[in-house]
Parts: structure tokens; sequence; C-alpha cells
């Protein structure tokens, strides 16, 4: 079974796809710029010490975002894992 | 450049961490000239680098992701990629992460730029069991590609020859790449640029689907130039814009320049595809990656950064100190020397404590500065200080600001003893513009070493029993101030929503001690530069407030034949009993009649009767004239404050490191007590900043309205804090 949640519910080493990127203006820009767009798979590496923000690893690197700017963001996980 | 050779001016472009600044030190060496771009604090690199026929000149642009319009950084790039039409743009891109970094290089072929690719970091590819197909990409991207170390100057020969060979076949430059964004998108932006075509709207500066794509992502900056070149026009095509919106929104919930970005990745992939070949065996778990599950790790990530920033901030104070007391004691050294050779008067006194102290307040921060400087380019290049922001935005997003405040506010003083001015410069780090602009305006709050003399004094005169926790206190409102007056401007006139924090956490690498070098010389001799003259000036300035007008005539007679008196005493002395308690009383005699001269002189001055006229002001938070004309003092440094009142109180100039003259006068007196002292402390702490701190704001500002801001609220808040404060106290005690 495949679905999805939102990337700020994600657990630390979860992995998934990403499915949908909303948010327009500057965030939604700043996400898109970074290689966060549809098809691109990510995984969960860490969160900071309060819990926010959270670090996420691409394919070739590392990323980090604050918790309400992953709320525009849509990831599509493997609910066996 | 002083050449009659044919010269070539290249662009350096590039993603944040992809090496740029390091090729661009690898090409230009110490050939490098830093400045400002008019009017922004955004840094101008350039530097040069001769061959035997062409003199070549590189501008190292600041490096983005993207070229969009909402950063300085960014339009800084965009617009001298634009307008200033460099012959050759050379993308620096991190191999490593080919599809990210192509972004942008794909954004520079949209504009019709001339571009090379430089293939950064080729040995971490190779490291990681990557192969790249050169010259696959190089066909495919329609452009040269060019493989390069930079940190160990490889490919730095290649590229120079490509840059020049590429500059006298100039013909062979293409047209703007054009890529498809798909069914949605392609027929809005082909009608749109008929439209631009036709009426030949911009397209002296920019290529028509660009401008197309430009109003489909409503770029602000586009857009407002093309209302003022045409208003009809640009109505036309925001009105396709907005269409072309609305049914994204509705049939496919997205928005055109989400559209477009996913175009532009789906490009590079396929542009990428057979390009990079990943040995799949090899796909371990990096270095990096290990590093941070200790480094931020929620326990141990904390405490180490404590411990690193400690470390930053004993470096500074503590090793600084050697050359720091060095300078002082040198041009301490060289004002007695000029107040001993020529003779007193208005000329001896400007050198001396005018211009040589002013030169030397300007040098004894460069040791300070340089050690910062050289610690911070070492965490941001090792690539800690992205960790410090993750780990401590939580914090400081919520009080407007971002997670590399902390640096600034440390060094600032945030750890009592350390000086703003490193602390404002230290707020370089911050990329994003309001978050920056708060940390600037609030570190002063913090407890600078020179403020600390002050509430030692102080402490030890009334909390005799409870100094530490007195100082202690004192540091704690220190950062409550700057945190909260920062929520303050942030909800208020520096209000806006926080800078997205979206930012790469760069693997961890070893910084060249080249490039350490370079980054911190050039921000030093920035400063000295820069704000040293306008220093130099001030305290000219502030000398002279506190040296003319000149007491008149007769009072200066009057002290004139009191010492002749005294004199006349002293010769008539002979050898008689008692001779040296004669010769005590008369030498105390003079001393006396010297330090009220000093006191008459200082309350004649400038200073002094703005001291004065403000006593009845500041008397609502227990301040007389005498601690008015200090304060006006501690302008020009928090550590004349000291020395100034002992001037007021007929003491003489009082040495910070020996009070007990001034310390015993206070305690005597009845007008001083605990309400005062603490008034006075919370007074000392958070009012306006010292000139070189102004001068610091202003130049990491871009402005002296900020400068200016500082200032006055700092002033006026201090003040309402004091007076408030003192009034609570006498209604209670």
């Amino acid at each position: 079974m495949k679905s999805s949640i939102c990337l700020r519910h994600m657990a630390v080493n979860q992995k998934g796809v990403i499915r949908i990127v909303g948010g327009h203006g500057e965030t939604g820009r700043r996400i898109r710029d970074m290689g966060l767009v549809p098809g691109v798979e990510i995984q969960v590496v860490g969160r900071a010490p309060l819990n926010d923000p959270v670090a996420l690893r691409l394919r070739d690197f590392t990323l980090t975002l604050r918790n309400n700017e992953a709320d525009y963001i849509f990831v599509e996980i493997d609910d066996e894992k | 450049m002083k050449s009659n050779k044919p010269k070539i001016r290249i662009a350096l472009t590039g993603n944040p961490n992809s090496g740029k600044t390091t090729l661009f030190n690898a090409l230009t060496g110490s050939r490098q000239h830093v400045g400002n771009y008019p009017g922004i604090t955004v840094e101008k690199k350039e530097g040069f680098v001769e061959s035997p026929e062409h003199v070549l000149h590189f501008v190292d642009l600041p490096g983005t992701y993207s070229l969009t319009a909402y950063s300085q950084e960014e339009l800084v790039a965009r617009n001298y990629i634009i307008i200033e039409k460099p012959d050759l743009v050379v993308d620096v891109v991190n191999a490593a992460s080919l599809e990210r970094n192509l972004y942008l290089a794909l954004q520079i072929l949209e504009l019709g730029a001339p571009l090379i690719l430089a293939l950064n970091m080729m040995d971490e590819v190779r490291k990681k069991g990557i192969t790249l197909n050169t010259s696959l990409l190089e066909q495919r991207m329609g452009c040269r590609v060019v493989e390069t170390v930079a940190r160990q100057g490889k490919g730095k020969q290649e590229l120079i020859e490509t840059i020049i060979s590429l500059k006298s076949r100039k013909d062979e430059l293409k047209a703007p790449v054009e890529i498809s964004y798909g069914p949605d998108l392609d027929p809005v932006l082909n009608e749109m640029v008929a439209v631009i075509k036709e009426s030949g709207f911009m397209t002296e500066t920019y290529p028509a689907r660009w401008i197309a794509l430009k109003y489909l992502e409503s770029d602000e900056e586009i857009i407002s130039e093309g209302r003022r070149k045409s208003r009809d026009i640009s109505k036309k095509l925001e009105g396709a814009a907005e269409e072309v919106a609305e049914h994204c929104l509705k049939t496919l919930k997205t928005y055109p320049e989400a559209i477009i970005a996913d175009y532009r990745y789906g490009f590079i992939s396929s542009l990428l595809k057979d390009v990079v070949t990943r040995d799949q065996q090899r796909q371990r778990i990096e270095m990096s990656d290990h590093v941070d599950r200790f480094l931020t790790h929620r326990m141990f990530g904390p405490l180490f950064m404590i411990f690193v920033l400690y470390m930053v901030y004993n470096l500074t104070f503590f090793v600084g100190d050697i050359p720091l007391s060095l300078i002082e004691d040198f041009f301490g050294w060289m004002g007695d020397m000029v107040r001993g050779v020529m003779p007193d008067g208005l000329l001896q006194s400007l050198l001396a404590s005018g211009i040589i102290d002013g030169v030397g307040a300007v040098l004894s921060f460069v040791p300070l500065l340089m050690i910062i400087f050289f610690c911070i380019a070492f965490l941001e290049d090792s690539g800690y200080m992205a960790r410090v922001a993750y780990m401590l935005d939580r914090v400081f997003s919520y009080f407007g600001l971002h997670g590399c405040s902390i640096m600034p506010f440390i060094v600032s003083g945030g750890i009592a003893g350390g000086c703003a001015v490193p602390g404002i410069m230290a707020a370089r780090t911050l990329r994003s513009p309001r978050e920056k602009l708060a940390t600037i305006l609030t570190a002063p709050f913090m407890t600078c070493g020179a403020k600390l003399p002050v509430f030692l004094l102080l402490a030890a005169i009334f909390f005799p029993a409870n100094q530490a926790l007195a100082l202690f206190m004192i540091t704690i409102l220190a950062w409550a101030s700057a945190l909260l007056v920062s929520k303050f401007l942030r909800s208020t006139i520096i209000r806006g929503p926080a800078t997205p924090f979206v930012m790469e956490l760069p693997p961890y690498r070893m910084p060249t001690l080249r490039g350490l070098l370079i980054h911190t010389w050039e921000r030093t001799w920035q400063y000295i530069k820069k704000a040293g003259t306008i220093i130099l000036a001030i305290s000219i300035i502030i000398w002279a407030a506190m040296t003319f007008p000149q007491l008149p005539e007769e009072r200066l007679e009057y002290y004139d034949s009191q010492a002749a008196i005294l004199n006349d005493d002293l010769r008539s002395l002979n050898g008689d009993a008692g001779f040296h308690e004669k010769m005590a009383e008369i030498l105390s005699d003079q001393e006396r009649i010297e330090f009220s001269l000093a006191e008459d002189q200082l309350a004649y001055s400038y200073a002094g009767r703005v001291g004065t006229f403000l006593e009845p002001l500041s008397s609502w938070a227990g301040f007389d004239w005498r601690i008015n004309i200090s304060l006006v003092g501690g302008f020009a440094a928090k550590e004349v404050i000291i020395s100034t009142l002992g001037t007021a109180y007929s003491l003489g100039a009082v040495e910070e490191d020996d009070t007990s003259s001034l310390a015993e006068r206070i305690k005597q007196d009845p007008d001083w007590d605990a309400k005062r002292a603490i008034s006075l402390i919370i007074f000392v702490l958070l009012y306006a900043p010292c000139f070189v701190a102004v001068v610091a704001i202003a130049r990491e500002s871009g402005s002296w309205k900020w400068a200016g801001f500082a200032m006055v609220f700092n002033t006026v808040f201090a003040f309402g804090f004091s007076t408030a404060v003192y009034q609570t106290l006498n209604f209670f005690i």
C-alpha cells in the first residue's frame, strides 16, 4: 500500500517520493529552487533538537527546512515500512 | 589595470558551497579587489589574470541557487549578467550534485548568456564512484564544459585557455536556449512572445521568451520595469499570465511557477541521462552523515555547539588581547611622547587626544576583527555554521531572528566581555535581510568589555556581597533586551514574513588556509579603509566637543595665578625641618588645581553644557550633570565613561584598571545610592552604541538611517527603562 502524508509528519529515517509541492511566492520558489519537486526521492535524516527544522537527504545532497515550509510538501510513502 | 592587451570580462556564478570562491581565489590569487555594489551590502569581488595576449577580468558574483528577484544576491547576479553583459559567464557547479546545480546553469542559458560550465569538485565525484560523461554533457548543453578541482588548482589552466579560445571565436555564441514548458504553458508562452516581439517590448535588454516566463512567474522586478516601459503591453501580458494561472489552479491545482520548475528539472533529468553513471556498490553513507549523527545529535549537538562558540569567543578575546594591548601600549606611548615633546596647548591636545587616540581606536579593533573573521570563515567554509543555524533556528526564529544570529550576539558580549564591533560584522553570515537587520540592531545591547568596568565599579560599591550575581543578572538583562527588542522590531518597523529557511547542509570539508587568509584579510582591510576614516573623523569631533569652547581668559588666569603661587612656594622651600611634608602638601595642591582646572574645562565644553542642559530631564533617572557628561563621553567609547566621571569629580582622568579613587568618592557622596547605581547600570547597558559600533551598523546595514535609528532608539529605550526602574525603586524604598 502506498499513501501520501505531509512532510511535517514524517519520522526520522523514513523515505518517500515527493508528489505535491504547494506554495507560491518566495517560499514556494525557494523550495523548488533547491530541487524539491514532484518525483524526487527523499529521506528524513534528522530533526533539530527542538524538532524543527527538519533535515532531508536528496540523492546528492542534504538540506534543511522549517516545519511550516514542510507543510507545503506531500510525500508518497510505503505503508509497510 | 594598466595594460594595452584586450580585456575579457568574465562573471563567475554558482550555487553557494560549489567552490566558486575557491576557484576565484585559485584563478586570481592576491590580485583581487573587494567593494560593495552601490547602495547594498552585497560584496563585489573582482580579480585579474594576465595571459600572454589577454587580460582576464573576473567578477565573483554572489552564490545563488536561482536567478529570481527575491534576494539582493540573486538580483545582483541576474542584473550583472543582463545589464553589464560580461563577455563570458563561468558557472561553477558542484559536480557531485549536478542536477540541482544545473538549475542555475539552465536559467543562464535561457537568458542567452555565453556560458562555460566548470565542473568543480571532480575529486569528490570520483570518490563517490560517480562517472561523468563530460563530452556528452557538453553536446547536450551546447556549451563548453571544463573539469576542475578548485582546492588543488586543477583545471585552472584549461579554464583560462577555454575562455580565451571562446573569446576569439565570438560568433559561435548561441541564441537563448528555449525549452518546452508543456501543453498548459507553451501555447500561452508563444502568444506572449508574439506580443512582445511585435512591439519590441524590452527586447533590447532581455530575450522575448524570458520576459514571458518572468511574467508567468510573476517576477515583480520585471513586471514593474515593464509597466514603466509600456502600461498597455504590460497589462496585456499580466492578463494572459493571470488567466493561465487561474486555469492551472482550477484544473491542476498548481501554479505556473511550479510547472516551470517541474519542467526545468525534467529537462535537466533528460540532459543527464547517460551522463551520470553511478557505481552502485560504492553508494555508501557519506562521512558527513556519520559526523552529523554526533554533531547535530539532540543532546551532544547543542553541547558541542556551546563548546565551539565558547572557544571562538576565547580565541577572539584572550588571544586577541595580546596584540590588542601591544597596539594600545604603542599608541599610549606615542601620545605620551607627543605630550612630552610638544608644548602644552590646543595643537598638542588635538594631536595626542584627537588624532593619535583616534587612530589607536581604529587599529585596536584590528586584531579582534582578524581573529573573528578567521573563525567565522572557518566555520562557514567547513560547513559547521549551517549546522549551528539548523540547531538554533527554532529558538531564534521565534524572536524574528535566524539561527546564525547566535554568533553576532555571543561576540558582541553575550558572554560578558565581548565587543559589538566584531559582533556586528559577524552578522555577515546572515543572508536573510530582515533577520540580519534585527540582529545588527540588537547585538549592541550585549555586555561588551568596555561596559564591564562601569558595572564592576558600581557592583563593588553597592552590592559588595553579590557582585557575581549582579553581573549575571546584567548579562541576563542584556539577552532579554536583545531578544525582546528584536521581536518588537520584527513586528513593527522591520515587519515581514520570516525569510524561508530552506538551506543546504553542505558536506563537511576542510577549509583551505589560503581561502581563510584571503577572506580574513580582505574583510579586515575593508574595515580599516572604509570604517577607519570615518572613525578617525568622529573621534576628532568628539575631542573638539570635549575641549571647546576654551575657558574664558579670567578663569585661566585664576588657575595660572594659583599655580604660580604654588610654584613660588615650591621654590622658596629650603632644607628646614618638615621639608618633605611641605613639599608633599604643595605637590598635592598642585594636583588639585590641575584637576579642578580639568573639571572646570570639561563642564565649560560643549559636551559639559549638554550634560548640564539635560540635568532636569536626566534627574528622572537619577543622573546629575557629572554622570551626563560621562555618558556623552561614553559615546566615543564606553571605556571613557569612567575616566570622564573621574575628571568631572576633579579626580583627574581615572584609569579603568584602577578605579579606587573614584570608588572612594562615590561611596562618600550622599547623592549616590543603590537606586541610582541600578538605574545607571541599566542605562549604560542599553543606550546608544559607541560610535565605532554605529559606524559598523551603518556599514553592515548599508544605510546611515539605521545607524541613526540605533542611536536614538536605544537611548530612548534605555532612558525609559532606567527612569521606570528608578522611579519604581524610589516609590518603594
